[in-house]
Order: structure tokens, then C-alpha cells, then sequence
């Protein structure tokens, strides 16, 4: 395609966009910080999911972005040029709501044509691609209805096609599916990922779903506390979290206090002791443990495998049997009474008696820190 | 015709099942024991309003001298001054709802985001509502008086000293003071409930602030600015104690709760009174007629953009 095909078709303003950067952004409200110095950049055609539980500052650095909040210190930079004293409506990002914030007085038809009518694109126009942005979502029988005629994963799809009406470089979403029930979630996630293919979006997703993140992002920022934890690929932040609060975010449900034993002659492997839990696991030689000291071990449960015989094995009661379908979820108790959560697709009972180990590079050793700040609602 | 259904042929005639018990019935139909909440309201308005309301509708086609019984509607329509005061009652509660909704709309639309002082100037606004318009209108008397800072502030402007009060000024004056709270009171439910993120997401597709103010709150608020406006309407059209205090002897002022007044406790003529009262009724329901008719053409769902 040539360069004068890319500027001049519709929806090619996108090619003009390079970066979008956070500088050392802070957001006070009153004594408390939503944010602290954080820095996020967002390049042309990336998918970025900013992870992190209620009140990490995620959604405030997204309203940030989108000039519906003033910063209280840093920048707001895109392709070189300072924006953040731009007022919202002259930014140009598309944005979608968590609480879909549709027009409920105008139908969605004019809903989706509403960014564009602004835009003073002529009247022919503007509803020829209401029309194509409609069927995008695949919407277009029900251009003439109100949202409130709609169920709420129809008034979502019209939210992101309003959005993406008006062709933006940059779209915003902030936690658009957590009002869905869940399998309308998951057809809706798949429904975001194809538009973000088709149309060569960028985009900056906010979500307390590591699920949702993991399978839609194509680089992973976690938030904690209004700081930047861990920023990597989903595989990287999934396989290597950075923090034991990371890892509790992604899923490594068996979060164990323990204390080092011993570190071996590699400062990666340690052996760490947990009442009568003794386990080889694997650690950052960064964090520079030490015999003694208080750590935090993190095991997912699919990473723990009963019956191995090998390194790691542990004998322990199975106490409650969660029927998953293709696999069971089972809560374990040592002897010593440590818990274990693990997946297994063998027939196990409550109150049988099994083995559990689990390979040494998967035993991830943090040192200690505050357990309560790991949130609970980060299992998946 | 037996009623046999065959083994694996779905019988065509349902069973009778037996009926569901009365209170079932009852409560489908929203026949429960929570209706005794409305029974105080009910009682008192029916025994303390309704039912004089309905004796005096009667009593005013009993004229006190006998005869036509609409003697005393063709007196009133009859009698230029008795008649104008239908005009003059419109004059002054027309300007007083604009007025009121106009200043209370700015203000309670403000008022949904904080700013420094909200909650003093929340009170300051309220508290003409706490005073009621007998006290406002002797403190006015005051204020207005040839001494009254008003008239000292004028004069030293080198402005001639004015009439603010016995007049139409000073009951349109009274009357906006107690109004103004009062929409404020209604404006702000209805602004508070349109949905914040709904003007975000408008500034996010490059609405400007009068574009957001113009397309999105006006036709959310619309609905609510007619209902404030039709209150505040009824409200200024029984004004009465401040037709007196502030507006006599001016004649712009003898709206017609006055002649309801003079016929009843001055003439005893209950009659008559009842008949104004009556007229007085029939126009504040039409005007509420028309107001609502037009509210119901609009707009009126939700002011939310999905799930909050």
C-alpha cells in the first residue's frame, strides 16, 4: 500500500500515531496519591493492559490520559508533543466505559454518529460509517432502538463502536467487560481482540482480570498502589512475576510463608523450609536471600502434581474436591497443616491421602512481604 | 369427551391445578400488607382535604341569597376587578417559576461536583425555605424601608430612593426568595441523577463544553427543569401572605387567593369564596395539564448510560 492510499483511506489516521507517553505522572486527591510517578508508554499498535486490583490507580491513569482528570505532577506526551493541558475533547482517543455511558436519549444510531456530528463531517457521511461501525459490532438491526431497549452486551458493542466511529488513533477502555455476565465476557473479549486485529488499533485496557489481560494483551503493566510493578509480555509477567504480589495477581493461587534454608552455589536455587513443607524452588538472585530469611513462596496450582515421585514431594490429605469439568481443583493440608491448592485429572476423593511435588524451576521464591497487600480477589 | 391422556401424546387439556391461595393472588397483584404505609398520607389528606374540597365545590353552586346556582361563578367573571386578578395572579407566578428555575438550574448543576464552600452555600441557598415568607416579608419591610441598606446604597449611588415594597416588586421579590430554594431542592435530584461518565464520554468524542452542555444535559434535564417549573408555578399562584405584607395596597397585586380572603373571612360569604377557590383550581389543573402533556413528549428515561 502506498503512502498516499494509507492517508488518504478512511481509518488510516491511525498511521500518523507513533507513541503515547506517561512522564512521571502523579495524581493526588486531597493527602491520598492515585498515582506516583508513573510512567507508561503506549506504542503504535500495541495492546496494553494496565492490570491491578480497585484502587491501584489504573482507571485514574486512564482518565488521566484521556484528559478527564488534571494531573497533579509529570507530562502526558504523544509523538513528541505535550499534551496533557489539551482539554478531552481536543485528544481524540476513543473511550469506552466501564459503565457504557451511552446517550440514553438518543438512539444508537446517533449514539455512534455522535463523535462525528462534533467532527461536522457532513450528514451522508456520518451515517454511512454509523452504519460501517454498527456493523463492525454487528448492531446494524438495531440502529433505531435506545440503549435502554438493549440487553447490556448489545449496549457495550454500541459503547465500542461509538468509540471507534470516529476512527481514533488511540483507544481507551476502561474495564468495558466487567459488567457482563461471564460468558457474555468472554464472547465480548474475543469480539474486542478481532476489532483490535482488523483495524490496527492501540490500545490501553484497564482490568483487574488477569484472565482478560493475558488473552488480550500484548504487553502486561501491573499497577500497585498508584506505582508501575512489572511491565513485560503476558508470557513474561505470567511465567516470571516479578513481586509475590504479582504472582498472587497471576494466578499462583498457593501463596506459602516460608524461610530460606539454604542457597546453593547458583544464587537462583534455594531451598526453603515451611513447617513440613522443604522445597527446591527457584528465586532472583537479585533479591539476594540469605539462610534466614523470610520469603514468600508462590505455586500455581496446575504447577503441583500429586503422585511424583521426585523432588519437592510432600504427602498431604485432600480435604475439598471442586469438580472443574475436565479436571478437578483440590485443596490439600499437609501434616503440619500447610495448604495446597492443585488441579489434577485423576480421580481424587475427599479425604484420600496423596503425594504432591512440583517441579523446582515452577516454585517461585519472593522475599517476604506484607501477604494482605496481595489481593484476594485476584484468582482466577 | 373423557379426559384420557395416551401414554406419550401430550394431553391437550391441562389439569385443573387447584387455585393458588387468595394471598398469592392478592400479592401479585401488589395487594400486601406494606399498602397500610400509605394509609397515613391517605387518611389525612381524604378527611382534612378532599373532603372540604368537595363541600366547598358543592357549597359554591349554593349562592348565600338562593337562586341561579352559578350566581356566584357569573359575579366573579362578572366583575372586572374580580376577573383581572386571574391575570394577575399569571403575571406575577409565570415570572416568579422562571425566574426560580432559572437561577436554581445553574446552580444545582454546579453543585454536583464539590468545590470549596458547597456545603455554605447549600445552606445559605435552603434556609429562605426554613424562614417561610411571612418572616421574609417583615425583614423585608426592613431592608426596603427608605433606610434599608438597599435604599442607602442606592442613594449614595446618587440613584433616587426607590419603591421596592407594597407593591408588585416586593411580592415578585418574596415570592422568588422562598421559589428559588425550592427549585434548587427539585433541580438538584434531577441533575444529580444524570450519570457523570455520560459528559465524559461526550468530551471524549470531541463535544465541547457548551456541545455537552447543549446536546447531552439540557435534554436529560429538560424533563426535570418543566417539573421544578410547574411546582414553583402552583407555588407563587396561592401566595398570599406576601401579596398582603409586601403587595397592598397595589392593585397589580390582588391576585386571587386575596378576593378567596376578603369574600370568606371579611364578607362571610363562603359561597362565593369557594367559587373563586374553585376557578383558582380549575386553571392551576389545566396549566399542570398542559406542563405534563409537554414533559411527556420528551424524553423521559433513565439519565444513566447503561450500568453504574
Amino acid at each position: 500500500m502506498s503512502v498516499a492510499e494509507q492517508t488518504t483511506g478512511a481509518g488510516t489516521q491511525g498511521s500518523t500515531f507513533g507513541s503515547l507517553q506517561m512522564r512521571q505522572v502523579s495524581r493526588w486527591y486531597g493527602k491520598t496519591a492515585a498515582l506516583t510517578d508513573l510512567d507508561l508508554e503506549l506504542a503504535h499498535g500495541e495492546f496494553v493492559a494496565l492490570l491491578g486490583p480497585s484502587g491501584c490507580g489504573k482507571s485514574t491513569a486512564l482518565a488521566c490520559l484521556a484528559g478527564l482528570q488534571p494531573l497533579t505532577t509529570g507530562s502526558i506526551w504523544r509523538d513528541g508533543k505535550r499534551i496533557d493541558s489539551l482539554p478531552a475533547d481536543k485528544r481524540g482517543f476513543g473511550m469506552v466505559f466501564q459503565s457504557y455511558a451511552l446517550f440514553p436519549h438518543l438512539t444508537v444510531a446517533r449514539n455512534v454518529e455522535f463523535g462525528l456530528s462534533m467532527r461536522k463531517v457532513p450528514r451522508a457521511e456520518r451515517r454511512r460509517r454509523a452504519q460501517a461501525a454498527l456493523d463492525l459490532v454487528q448492531l446494524a438491526d438495531h440502529a433505531g432502538k435506545l440503549p435502554s431497549q438493549l440487553s447490556g452486551g448489545q449496549q457495550q458493542r454500541v459503547a465500542i463502536a461509538r468509540a471507534l466511529a470516529i476512527d481514533p488513533e488511540i483507544v481507551l477502555m476502561d474495564e468495558p467487560l466487567s459488567n457482563l455476565d461471564a460468558a457474555l465476557r468472554i464472547e465480548m473479549r474475543t469480539e474486542i481482540k478481532r476489532l483490535y486485529q482488523e483495524r490496527e488499533l492501540s490500545v490501553l485496557y484497564v482490568t483487574h482480570d488477569q484472565e482478560e489481560a493475558l488473552s488480550l494483551a500484548t504487553r502486561l503493566v501491573v499497577l500497585r498502589g498508584g506505582r508501575l510493578e512489572q511491565s513485560g509480555t503476558p508470557e513474561q509477567v505470567y511465567t516470571q512475576p516479578a513481586s509475590a504480589y504479582v504472582a498472587g495477581f497471576m494466578g499462583y493461587r498457593n501463596m506459602i510463608s516460608a524461610r530460606v534454608e539454604q542457597v546453593e552455589s547458583d544464587p537462583r536455587r534455594v531451598c526453603v523450609v515451611a513447617g513440613d513443607l522443604w522445597l527446591q524452588g527457584t528465586a532472583d538472585p537479585a533479591a539476594g536471600l540469605r539462610a534466614g530469611s523470610e520469603v514468600m513462596v508462590a505455586i500455581r496450582p496446575e504447577d503441583i502434581v500429586p503422585g511424583r515421585a521426585g523432588v519437592n514431594d510432600v504427602p498431604a490429605l485432600a480435604e475439598v474436591v471442586e469438580y472443574h469439568g475436565r479436571e478437578l481443583a483440590v485443596r490439600a493440608r499437609t501434616e503440619r497443616g500447610v495448604v495446597l491448592h492443585f488441579r489434577t485429572e485423576k480421580p481424587v476423593a475427599a479425604g484420600a491421602r496423596v503425594t504432591l511435588g512440583a517441579p523446582e524451576e515452577r516454585v517461585l521464591v519472593f522475599p517476604a512481604e506484607g501477604r494482605a497487600e496481595v489481593p484476594d480477589d485476584a484468582h482466577g | 369427551m373423557t379426559l384420557t391422556a395416551e401414554p406419550g401424546t401430550p394431553a391437550t387439556t391441562a389439569p385443573p391445578r387447584p387455585p393458588q391461595p387468595l394471598r398469592h393472588r392478592l400479592a401479585e397483584r401488589g395487594v400486601d400488607w406494606t399498602l397500610l404505609l400509605i394509609l397515613p398520607a391517605v387518611l389525612i389528606i381524604g378527611a382534612l382535604f378532599v373532603y372540604p374540597f368537595l363541600y366547598g365545590l358543592s357549597i359554591s353552586f349554593q349562592p348565600l341569597e338562593g337562586g341561579d346556582p352559578l350566581a356566584n361563578y357569573t359575579d366573579f367573571f362578572g366583575d372586572p376587578y374580580l376577573r383581572d386578578s386571574i391575570w394577575k395572579t399569571l403575571r406575577l407566578a409565570v415570572p416568579v417559576a422562571v425566574l426560580s428555575v432559572a437561577a436554581a438550574a445553574p446552580l444545582a448543576f454546579r453543585m454536583r461536583r464539590d468545590f470549596p464552600g458547597r456545603r455554605i452555600v447549600t445552606l445559605v441557598v435552603l434556609l429562605p425555605l426554613t424562614f417561610g415568607s411571612v418572616l421574609i416579608a417583615q425583614g423585608m419591610t426592613q431592608v426596603f424601608s427608605p433606610t434599608g441598606w438597599t435604599n442607602l446604597l442606592l442613594t449614595s449611588l446618587g440613584v433616587p430612593q426607590q419603591q421596592f415594597i407594597y407593591n408588585y416588586t416586593g411580592t415578585f421579590i418574596a415570592t422568588t426568595l422562598v421559589s428559588i430554594p425550592f427549585a434548587f431542592v427539585m433541580l438538584m435530584g434531577f441533575f444529580g441523577g444524570i450519570d457523570r461518565s455520560i459528559e465524559d464520554a461526550a468530551a471524549t468524542l470531541g463535544a465541547s463544553r457548551a456541545a455537552r452542555f447543549w446536546r447531552i444535559i439540557m435534554p436529560l434535564a429538560v424533563p426535570g427543569l418543566i417539573t421544578a417549573f410547574t411546582l414553583c408555578l402552583v407555588e407563587a399562584f396561592a401566595v398570599f401572605p406576601s401579596a398582603i405584607l409586601v403587595g397592598q395596597p397595589d392593585n397589580a397585586t390582588h391576585v386571587l387567593t386575596l378576593p378567596i380572603y376578603q369574600a370568606a373571612s371579611q364578607r362571610s360569604d363562603y359561597p362565593a369564596a369557594a367559587a373563586i377557590a374553585v376557578v383558582m383550581t380549575v386553571l392551576e389543573l389545566v396549566i399542570l395539564g398542559v406542563l405534563m402533556l409537554l414533559r411527556n413528549r420528551l424524553y423521559r428515561g433513565p439519565a444513566t448510560g447503561g450500568k453504574g
